[in-house]
């Protein structure tokens, strides 16, 4: 364990390492982050001298290294628009996301494993069917339509729920923001999550089905319903702890469609969260903030599958970290 | 007794709904960078400036000059105007408003990187007492009026010693404010929304604004924007999209007010990259070949006015006879004449994100000039990378929007026309790298003459050389459009310059 823990940090540090090369690179792509702070009429010579001040006319490397030296001490940048460290802006955003992801996830857990067990056990049922369907449907619609939808649905046509933003936060331990504790927060909660999970949904339940079906026909399987155990026991938790493996596999890969997901759901339900900050930095060429999200999301990729390998091990004890070459 | 406590109670109930506070929800698309009206020239600071700060006069709808913090104005000889100050105003610290907040306002305005060059013509602002100031120009300045509609006095005892105006780092100005304006700042979350609450002691008592509080967020997306309208969760919203304009009229309970503004797109042929683009006859073919009212129709869904000039017929410089003209037939004769009857291949950009169904626009461009030959390799940009290949002149046909800061004609031909100058900032935005000598002697002399008569035949000159040079292809300017619920009378409050005066937005119940 502690070997497996060590090597993966090892392995982190490359990786953000590479990220951080990669988001300064592309810095350059982004525009010209001068020419959005001053007005139109501003002087070539004032906005070069501005451009000097801000150390944009340094060299790549030049550049690279002092975001380098400032990074290793926890110094991501300073954001331009909001003029404070780009890290804090960010983890500031951080518990937006973090709900609204927690949110869906929750909604797919516990919508899409009784459908795929469902369609599992009875494949040639009408509801299996239709479910596959729906499934079918949903993983070709692209999420901004399905949110738009939403929007025009439940907020314009039935007006049950708002159409933007975060709505009444409390807060925890003197950074937490949650929207988690009271109706207004948790009613503008309800379209956001809701189309993430949409989004995510379909290739779990398929995943589900499809690798259910594969452990129902397996012998340990056949023998525990000549045992005589009861269909309960045999379904839910023989064979769908050995589903979940491969799920759980799929799950930590997803962690990146997402990231995805929440700019794009952000940015259409103005979710004051990370992925909308990062639209806006991009559109505003804020680039230390730009490129400290892209730094901060590869980290939490790395996290996440970490921690999914440890998951694996609890599910299956089979599974020897160590020895896995993880 | 029973009849009293009825009473007593519908008088409770009527007092109750009297105290009840007036929201007014805004959505708009972008929100101010800073607090410190000085850090930035554009349009998010200047709707902020009009909101917690007062200008010493400013555009009435009429496009006249309304005196606000300036009671009357007069000018005293042909480099001086004195402005006499309104008495009895306080800022919102409590400070008294004198000529004293007005002189260091200007004073730091010459200091703002971007007003500076607005401001450059402004010698000195001499304190004739506690209300009156004589305002000295370099030299003999026609558009001073207009300049000072950017006069936004600020609170000196507020704000100096801790005046640094930078554009990358929090400063004192840019987190805290204080002036005359109507609102005052309550809380401000960066990037996410602003809440404002109304000046107790604002000193314009004839003003009907009468919302009690005022909450501003930017939603980016013009769907959701739109949305947020339709579904109750915002009172009023602007820019609306000419896409969404048709599907908000049919909702009942929606108000839209569009007005024609004078921000002028057009097109730029780079003579530099291309000698073609050095043939006038070209450069009238591809003009003729452009085709304005179909684009405004069907494009634009006619929230814009076809143009065949720069200035807007608000502008000194605005010929009543020029109009845009398509005729794809004498366009072929001209390029044949021009011994381009076989057309030629150009790169073209234009932003996608900037101004109004810009990428669509650009692409019905290529296509006509397809027609007379000329095959576009179409390249369009977000606003931030677009801009960055603008001043880098990267493609042989640009596109470009122009809004005048003075809404003087002037203004266009100084940035768009004259001949660049990288020293004077002349023609910084004249990616045709046209230049005629005689125009930039021109726009020079407009600068300075004060006949108004003489003025308007001058800019009026310039209008007419460019239109025979056919030196850009004008194609529109752009309308605007905002919207709100039916109860919110924005009518009275909005403006060609999209500075709507919030502070006077009466709400009914």
């Amino acid at each position: 364990m502690l070997i497996f823990l060590l090597r993966r940090l090892l392995q982190a540090c490359f990786v953000m390492i590479i990220i951080s090369v990669i988001s300064f690179s592309i810095q350059d792509k982004l525009g010209d982050p001068v020419q959005q702070m001053v007005g139109m009429t501003v002087s070539p010579e004032e906005r070069n001298q501005l451009r000097n001040e801000l150390g944009l006319n340094d060299g790549f490397l030049v550049q690279y290294w002092r975001f380098a030296k400032g990074a290793v001490h926890g110094d991501l940048g300073t954001s331009y628009y909001y003029k404070e460290p780009a890290l804090d802006v960010i983890l500031e955003k951080l518990p937006a996301t973090l709900e609204l992801a927690f949110c869906a996830i929750l909604i797919v857990i516990l919508i899409a494993t009784p459908c795929g067990v469902l369609a599992a056990i009875k494949p040639k049922h009408i509801l299996s069917r239709l479910l596959m369907l729906i499934s079918s449907i949903g993983l070709s619609v692209p999420i901004f339509i399905v949110a738009i939808l939403m929007v025009y649905i439940f907020s314009i046509e039935l007006n049950i729920a708002p159409s933007f933003g975060r709505g009444q936060t409390t807060e925890f331990f003197g950074f937490w923001e949650s929207g988690l504790f009271n109706k207004d927060g948790l009613s503008h909660l309800l379209l956001p999550s809701l189309s993430l999970s949409i989004a995510l949904m379909p290739i779990f339940v398929r995943l589900i089905r499809a690798e259910m079906m594969d452990v129902l026909q397996s012998e340990y399987i056949r023998f525990a319903w000549s045992k005589g155990l009861s269909a309960r026991r045999i379904y839910f938790i023989h064979a769908l702890k050995n589903t979940m493996l491969p799920v759980i596999t799929v799950g930590g890969i997803q962690a990146g469609t997402l990231v995805a997901y929440t700019i794009l759901t952000e940015t259409i339900f103005q979710w004051p969260g990370m992925g909308f900050l990062f639209m806006d930095a991009v559109s505003r060429v804020d680039t230390p903030l730009v490129s400290a999200y892209l730094i901060v999301v590869g980290g939490i990729f790395v996290i996440t599958n970490t921690f999914v390998d440890l998951i694996y091990g609890l599910f299956n004890p089979t599974v020897r970290l160590a020895s896995h070459g993880l | 007794m029973k009849i009293k406590v009825i009473i007593a109670c519908c008088l409770a109930l009527l007092l109750y709904n009297k105290a009840v506070a007036t929201t007014l929800k805004i959505a708009n698309d972008t929100d101010p960078v800073s607090l410190d009206p000085h850090e930035q020239l554009s349009e998010s600071t200047l709707q902020f400036s009009h909101l917690v700060f007062d200008p010493l006069l400013r555009w009435n709808k009429n496009g006249q000059f309304e005196p606000r913090l300036a009671t009357k104005w007069e000018r005293i000889d042909s480099h001086t105007v004195r402005f006499f100050l309104r008495k009895n105003v306080a800022f919102r610290t409590g400070n008294t408003f004198s000529a004293k907040d007005v002189v260091y306002t200007i004073e730091r305005l010459k200091k703002s990187p971007d007003f500076r060059a607005m401001f450059d013509t402004i010698d000195k602002v001499i304190m004739v007492d506690e209300y009156t100031i004589d305002v000295h120009t370099i030299y003999t300045n026609p558009l001073l009026l207009n300049i000072m509609t950017y006069v936004f006095p600020m609170d000196k005892a507020f704000y100096q010693g801790q005046d640094q105006i930078i554009k990358y780092g929090e400063t004192f100005a840019s987190r805290h404010v204080s002036g005359t304006g109507p609102y005052i700042l309550a809380e401000r979350k960066l990037g996410s929304s602003m809440e404002l609450t109304r000046n107790p002691n604002y000193w314009d008592k004839n003003s009907v604004g009468n919302a009690d509080k005022v909450i501003l967020t930017p939603i980016r997306a013009d769907s959701t924007r739109l949305a947020a309208l339709l579904s109750g969760d915002v009172d009023f919203i602007f820019p609306v999209s000419p896409i969404d304009i048709e599907r908000a009229k049919k909702v009942s309970g929606i108000q839209l007010v569009t007005l024609p503004s004078t921000r002028i797109l057009l097109l730029h042929m780079n003579q530099n990259r291309r000698k073609e683009f050095q043939d006038v006859r070209v450069r009238k073919a591809i003009n003729l070949a452009i085709n304005q009212a179909l684009i405004v129709d069907k494009i634009l869904k006619g929230y814009a006015t076809p143009a065949g000039q720069l200035s807007s017929d608000r502008f000194l410089g605005y010929i009543n006879d020029l109009e845009p003209e398509y005729n794809v037939d004498r366009a072929l004769k001209l390029m044949k004449e021009a011994g381009y009857e076989k057309g030629f291949r150009i790169s073209m950009m234009a932003p996608n994100n900037r101004y109004m169904s810009d990428e669509k626009v650009a692409q019905a461009i290529s296509a006509m000039l397809s027609r007379i030959g000329i095959t576009v390799d179409l390249k369009t940009l977000p606003k931030a990378q677009y801009f960055k290949e603008y001043d880098n002149r990267s493609a042989d046909m640009m596109m470009l929007g122009w809004q005048s800061d003075t809404m003087d004609s002037n203004n266009l031909f100084e940035f768009i026309i004259a001949c660049p100058d990288a020293n004077t900032g002349m023609g910084a935005y004249n990616a045709s790298e046209y230049c005629r000598p005689e125009i930039d002697a021109d726009i020079r002399q407009a600068n300075r003459e004060m006949n108004p008569e003489r003025r308007l035949r001058l800019l009026q000159q310039i209008e007419r050389k460019i239109y025979d040079d056919a030196a850009v292809v004008p194609l529109y300017w752009q309308s605007l459009t905002w919207a709100a619920k039916g109860n919110v009378n924005i009518n009275d409050i909005v403006n060609d310059q999209n500075y709507p005066h919030i502070g006077d937005l009466f709400i009914e119940e």
